[in-house]
């Protein structure tokens, strides 16, 4: 009898889920295809043959036998001066004395001015593999002097060298340091100021109009384009407040900086950047922690502030943290408002402070995908892994260390 | 603000020092323009069970969280009128409600142990009002004071969270008497729980009588009959605000009581 008042229609129902359920794995499916071209064109891109042509063959720079990687110290100092002009041996000496250097240096040194192997050509993994016979031909015929070798882009070398202007001797150890850098300034502002406003506005602040001005205002400000950030921090950090971010102030500032572009300026730009964000997740972590244990805590007398020191925030803590990775990492790969506050280029220096000149990884890749020589591409697919593997061991410390304070009870 | 002014006895009704712990006077509870309680006056007996009944919405937890300034913590909610504590206004501008919800604790509906240790959870509120004496003597008196101790003193470090329901109310009572106050507060403390876990608490409630002023309110008629020495019965007027229609001891408002409406209420004939 109750059925008749039920048209169950089971099987129209049914259908339907069956038909979201399809639309939703084909979405997960586009998504991991998208991630996966993503993955594939980079790696490809980071190994490879290269051929290469030596200016000098190395062999000829032997020393009774003694082949060129074997030479110590003196000797490569030797061959420096026999195949270098006084003048640039001159202008070596001056940025850093021979008697100082290491041995590796000057290796370094007669490799790159001597030796000076030249990559003529370059050809990503997929083709290497697949057109390996083909490749060497060509080579031959194009190059007889040119030697065919696999090369990893992405090397030990790569990582711990400095900016260079060779895309073979170019490493990211100087851009690494300053995303690092750029991102301690970055947390270390942002977090405190971005956690503190939460605290305000949730727990304290009365439903004003003023409040809900404010509010609203944060979360315009969470979409406003990055290079506007960009543009509001070389007016304020770089402009106006040079002497502070140059480290005039303090008396600290790089001689070769001598204005507001370092990475302070950087830091303070990217803390703003990502501020509305941290404010608007730290919120939200802490309007979910329940009533219940607030009303426990002010039950007993505990003041508002023992109340949210020793409940809310704890309570708070692992949303506030895992909403704030987010933030972090999308600072750490942002790169417009970094070109508009007036990022290097061009940096051999490690960054050793928050007044140094600074560029970063993205920066860095930025630049050279915007280079003509195809070698350039290699090495800023390279970055990318780079770039890519900081960003997950940041986050997976972030991760670590959310876990280590959420001891749930 | 500290509570000298709290002990000044006898300023305002001298009969708030012996028989009674806590006084009423026209208390009015708004939450924004609604009258949710409307002109109370009850005067709860020291050291005896006081049972809040009537019908949902009438205004029992309303009433109740006016007795420690709970309501303070909801916005929008207001009280005019005065409620006696010790001779004192706990709505008199210079009382700090902080100290007032010392000395006058609360369970709640549901159980809410903190997200910490069993012994945490005791002591915390103890720690917090700086309390001077062996924290070690006082976690455990006050255990076995709701009748805890037994069950959880091998798992002291264990998490509050992993007892069953039962116990972890009587962990918020246990919690709420470590601070030492002078009445709790209960807002239907055995909803969430079976017969037998219920039973355990209204022993404990009986047992904490000999030392304590408690408040209940209950939607549970026997449970009221049971454990309460008086009991109030409120009701909602035309209004829709809360009014209290009858209090009396619990025996007589039971089987003789003097309003048709209470009478009605408890018998079933009603809401
Ligand atoms: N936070 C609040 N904001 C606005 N109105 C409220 C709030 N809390 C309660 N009220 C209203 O006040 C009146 C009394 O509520 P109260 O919770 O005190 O009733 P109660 O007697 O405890 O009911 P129950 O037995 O269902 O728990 C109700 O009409 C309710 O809608
Ligand atoms: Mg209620």
């Amino acid at each position: 009898m109750s059925a008749d008042i039920f048209n169950t229609r089971l099987d129209a129902r049914k259908r339907a889920g069956m038909i979201s359920h399809g639309l939703f794995m084909a979405a997960t499916i586009v998504g991991i295809v998208a991630l996966t071209a993503l993955l594939y064109t980079v790696i490809v891109q980071s190994f490879g043959l290269v051929a290469v042509e030596n200016r000098v063959d190395p062999a000829t720079l032997a020393v009774n036998g003694v082949p060129l990687e074997e030479l110590s110290k003196e000797q490569l100092i030797a061959i420096l001066q026999a195949n270098l002009s006084a003048g640039v041996i001159r202008r070596y000496e001056s940025e850093q004395p021979f008697a100082e250097r290491t041995r590796e240096n000057v290796y370094a040194l007669v490799l790159e001015r001597v030796v000076q192997p030249r990559i003529v050509e370059s050809w990503s993994l997929s083709d290497s593999l697949l057109r390996r016979a083909a490749i060497q031909a060509e080579t031959a015929a194009k190059h007889p002097n040119a030697k065919l070798v696999f090369r990893s882009w992405l090397r030990p070398d790569f990582i711990t060298k400095p900016q260079a202007s060779v895309p073979d001797l170019a490493g990211v150890r100087t851009a690494i340091l300053g995303s690092l850098w750029t991102i301690l300034i970055t947390l270390v502002v942002a977090f405190p100021i971005g956690v503190g406003a939460a605290i305000y506005l949730e727990e304290y602040a009365r439903d004003t109009w003023l409040t809900r001005a404010i509010q609203t205002n944060i979360t315009n400000l969470a979409g406003v384009p990055s290079i506007i950030y960009g543009m509001l921090g070389l007016a304020i950090f770089v402009r106006m407040l040079e002497p502070l971010t140059s480290g005039t102030l303090f008396g600290a500032a790089d001689p070769t900086t001598a204005n507001g572009r370092t990475i302070l300026s950087a830091g303070l730009t990217l803390a703003l950047l990502i501020l509305p964000l941290l404010i608007i997740n730290s919120q939200e972590a802490i309007r979910a922690v329940p009533r219940s244990l607030r009303q426990a805590a002010y039950g007993l007398g505990a003041t508002q502030w023992q109340t949210i020191w020793h409940h809310v925030l704890p309570s708070a803590l692992p949303g506030i943290l895992t909403g704030n990775i987010l933030a972090v990492s999308r600072a750490i790969g942002e790169t417009a408002p970094l070109v508009v506050i007036g990022a290097s280029t061009f940096i051999v220096i490690d960054p050793n402070g928050p007044f140094s000149k600074f560029t970063t990884l993205p920066i860095q890749i930025y630049q050279w995908t915007a280079r003509p020589q195809p070698e350039f591409r290699h090495i800023a697919a390279a970055a990318i892994v780079v770039l890519l593997v900081m960003l997950l061991s940041l986050n997976a410390a972030a991760v670590l260390l959310r876990n280590r304070y959420t001891r749930r009870w | 603000m500290a509570l000298p002014s709290l002990a000044i006895p006898h300023r305002d009704a001298g009969d708030t020092n012996g028989v009674y712990a806590i006084e009423a006077r026209d208390l009015n509870v708004y939450y924004g323009n609604f009258r949710a309680v409307k002109d109370i006056n009850l005067k709860v007996h020291r050291r005896q069970i006081t049972a809040f009944i009537g019908p949902s919405g009438c205004g029992k937890s309303t009433l109740l969280r006016a007795f420690n300034r709970m309501n303070e913590l909801i916005p929008n909610a207001r009280a005019s009128g005065k409620v006696l504590f010790q001779g004192q206004n706990i709505y008199d501008p210079r009382v700090d409600p902080v100290e007032v919800r010392r000395r006058i604790g609360m369970v709640f509906q549901k159980p809410n142990p903190f997200p910490k240790s069993i012994y945490e959870n005791v002591a915390w509120g103890a720690r917090i009002n700086g309390y001077l004496g062996n924290m070690d003597a006082l976690v455990e008196q006050s255990l076995r004071r709701a009748a805890l101790w037994d069950e959880v003193k091998d798992k002291l470090h264990q998490s509050g969270l992993s007892l069953s329901g039962g116990q972890q109310q009587r962990l918020c009572i246990a919690r709420a008497i470590a601070v030492r106050p002078e009445i709790i507060l209960m807002d239907e403390p055995a909803s969430a729980l079976d017969p037998i876990a219920t039973l355990k608490i209204e022993e404990l409630m009986r047992e904490l009588s000999e030392e304590y002023t408690i408040i209940i309110v209950t939607h549970n008629m026997q449970q009221a009959a049971r454990v309460s020495d008086f009991t109030a019965f409120l009701l909602m007027d035309e209004d829709r605000a809360g009014v209290l229609v009858e209090y009396g001891p619990t025996r007589q408002i039971f089987t003789r009581p003097k309003d048709k409406r209470t009478e009605d209420y408890i018998t079933g004939r009603f809401g």
